[in-house]
């Protein structure tokens, strides 16, 4: 009921349909880049064009090495999308088992796996991202993977938490309870799907701020290297000239913000339709 | 009783995390001995007595208690060259918390400001700015949000100095502060300006009015202040992100702080240097949030009394 409500709610606004349409042509880009451009990442590259304005025939000009950059920008979603996508995938399934554990069964289970979130909470994202990259120099997308997750579990955990707290109290798990059912079906079947809406909310809203981070590390160079292609990357290497050749930096950062802007608003609105007290 | 309990969950979480960082930074592949000596050959007896020296062949949990007892006496241990690092950071830390400080009184002032702007007026033309302009600022990582105003506003147009410390505060921490605060005040916007909404609609508002108080009264003695817990919780634990997301602005603002200080220092594979700011960082993080908790408690009664 409420998800068709919901639906209803979000089929008219129009921030739904514009992010929707720019995470869709993002997507696009990551798993199909041949549909936007021939040129494959780091190919057909010129260094007489190096750092080259847009000009007829290359729409964003030229990169460092000279390569095309509309189509090293294409190449570069990848790396967000995989990324950003996976990581809150795998930190949100932590944050279901974890979370539902906690909130369920309470007592010593509840203590020690909150004090365990609270060890990862305290941990700066940034630094400790860092520390632990530039401990494993040749690290690959799924490396930094495994370490954004490992930093960004814990905010969804917390809430996952909570909200298993609230609806575990509520009548019809009472009453489910009353009727024989046991802690897993009522841990699967009767509370996580009325306590998860806020969780799949915070993730949706995850997905930017991973790709953002993700970003951030490549271009404090710890992320990802050449010949990987990357927004991030390109950004790195855009603040060493962005201020003569600008349309290094205002492409890859046009694309990254549209991406992340997308996941954010998304988030948004499918929390307004979900939650009927703003109506 | 509630202060206690609360203190007594922080310590262990305290010394957890400093291990799990301690560890992390110890596994740096490489040995920071023969990375001192360069590309001479070092006979193995001189690399047994440096590692005794610097205790690297105790088990890890007995440098680790050693290295927390200095912390405690104000001795953050030295490089491998022999510099103890506490005066390394002497002169950076108060770099980075003038910095974090601008940043958070930005965040504040502008932040709570635009949220009551927004939420007075809910679907109105300023709310839909602010929501609008708050989500951009979110999703625009700070890196760029950082070279555009450096490029924009301090070079073309010359309004703040573009890098270094040289006009001292306000001057040169203004426009950096700015940059670093941006995405804190968005969410301390769009944070009051919802729970102002929420708050505006409830029972004990409408008592208020209805008792004859001016709408000035209604607002900002009743609403507004009730609408501010949860900003001010944000805002405490903000601070401990703001010393830690100092590592990016100082890097582009070229500010000698702890973030660009300890940067270099994990890329030389430094680690004692690494270990102290994070420390310290995780010791004003936990702080924070211990403050805060306390002082939400004092804010809202409820709350004390709840979990006491």
């Amino acid at each position: 009921m409420l998800a068709r409500d919901a639906w209803l709610e979000l089929r008219g606004r129009v921030v739904f349909w514009f992010s929707t349409a720019v995470l869709l042509v993002a997507l696009a880009m990551a798993a199909f880049p041949g549909l936007f451009t021939r040129i494959g990442p780091n190919e057909n590259c010129d260094l007489r064009l190096s750092k080259h304005g847009p000009a007829s025939g290359a729409p964003f000009g030229y990169d460092l090495q000279g390569c095309d950059y509309w189509s090293q920008v294409v190449h570069g979603a990848r790396a967000s999308i995989v990324v950003g996508v996976s990581v809150t995938i795998f930190a949100l399934l932590i944050s279901i088992v974890l979370g539902t554990i906690a909130g369920y069964y309470g007592g010593v289970a509840d203590a020690i796996i909150s004090r365990i979130t609270d060890v990862f909470f305290g941990i700066p994202f940034v630094l400790g991202a860092t520390v632990v990259l530039v401990a494993f120099p040749d690290h690959g997308i799924w490396a930094m993977t495994l370490v954004l997750v490992l930093l960004g579990w814990t905010t969804m955990t917390r809430l996952m938490r909570g909200q298993v707290i609230a609806v575990k109290e509520m009548d019809f798990v009472a009453a489910a309870r009353m009727l024989g059912s046991g802690d897993r079906r009522l841990m699967f079947r009767h509370i996580l799907p009325n306590a998860i809406a806020p969780v799949i909310v915070v993730a949706m809203l995850n997905v930017g701020n991973v790709i953002a981070g993700e970003a951030t590390l490549d271009y404090l160079g710890v992320g990802l290297q050449y010949p990987d292609v990357s927004w991030g990357l390109q950004l790195n290497i855009a603040q060493t000239f962005f201020a003569g050749h600008p349309h290094l930096l205002v492409f890859p950062a046009l694309f990254l913000t549209a991406t992340v802007l997308s996941f954010l608003m998304l988030g948004d609105v499918v929390r307004d339709a979900l939650d009927p007290r703003l109506r | 009783m509630y202060a206690a309990r609360r203190l007594a969950q922080a310590i262990p979480v305290f010394f957890a995390t400093t291990f799990l960082i301690y560890t992390m930074v110890f596994a740096l592949p490489g040995d920071p001995i023969l990375a001192l000596a360069g590309d001479k050959p070092v006979p193995e007896q001189v690399l047994e007595v440096m590692r005794e020296h610097y205790h690297l062949n105790d088990p890890l949990l007995v440098q680790y208690g050693r290295y927390m007892l200095g912390v405690f006496h104000g001795d953050l241990g030295e490089t491998f060259t022999g510099q103890p690092v506490s005066e390394l950071l002497q002169d950076r830390w108060a770099v980075t918390a003038q910095l974090a400080l601008t940043a958070w009184v930005f965040e504040l002032v502008v932040g709570i400001g635009l949220g009551v702007l927004a939420g007075l007026r809910r679907g109105g033309i300023a709310d839909t700015l602010v929501l609008a302009g708050t989500t951009f600022v979110i999703a625009v990582p700070v890196f760029v949000v950082g070279y555009t105003a450096q490029i924009v506003l301090g070079l073309n147009l010359g309004l703040f100095p573009t890098a270094g410390t040289e006009e001292g505060w306000p001057g040169s921490y203004l426009l950096p502060g700015m940059v670093l605060g941006s995405f804190g005040l968005a969410y301390v916007a769009r944070l009051t300006r919802t729970s102002l909404v929420e708050n505006l609609r409830a029972d004990y508002v409408r008592t208020a009015t209805a008792k004859g108080l001016s709408r000035r009264r209604v607002v900002g003695l009743h609403a507004l202040r009730n609408s501010l817990i949860p900003v001010v919780t944000y805002l405490g634990v903000d601070f401990g992100n703001l010393m830690a997301g100092a590592v990016v602005t100082e890097g582009i603002f070229n500010l000698p702080g702890i973030g660009q200080q300890v940067f270099q220092s994990i890329q030389l594979q430094e680690g004692p240097v690494v270990v102290g700011v994070v420390t310290l960082l995780v010791m004003i993080f936990i702080l924070a949030n211990l403050a805060v908790d306390l002082l939400y408690g004092v804010l809202d009664p409820r709350i004390r009394r709840a979990r006491a």
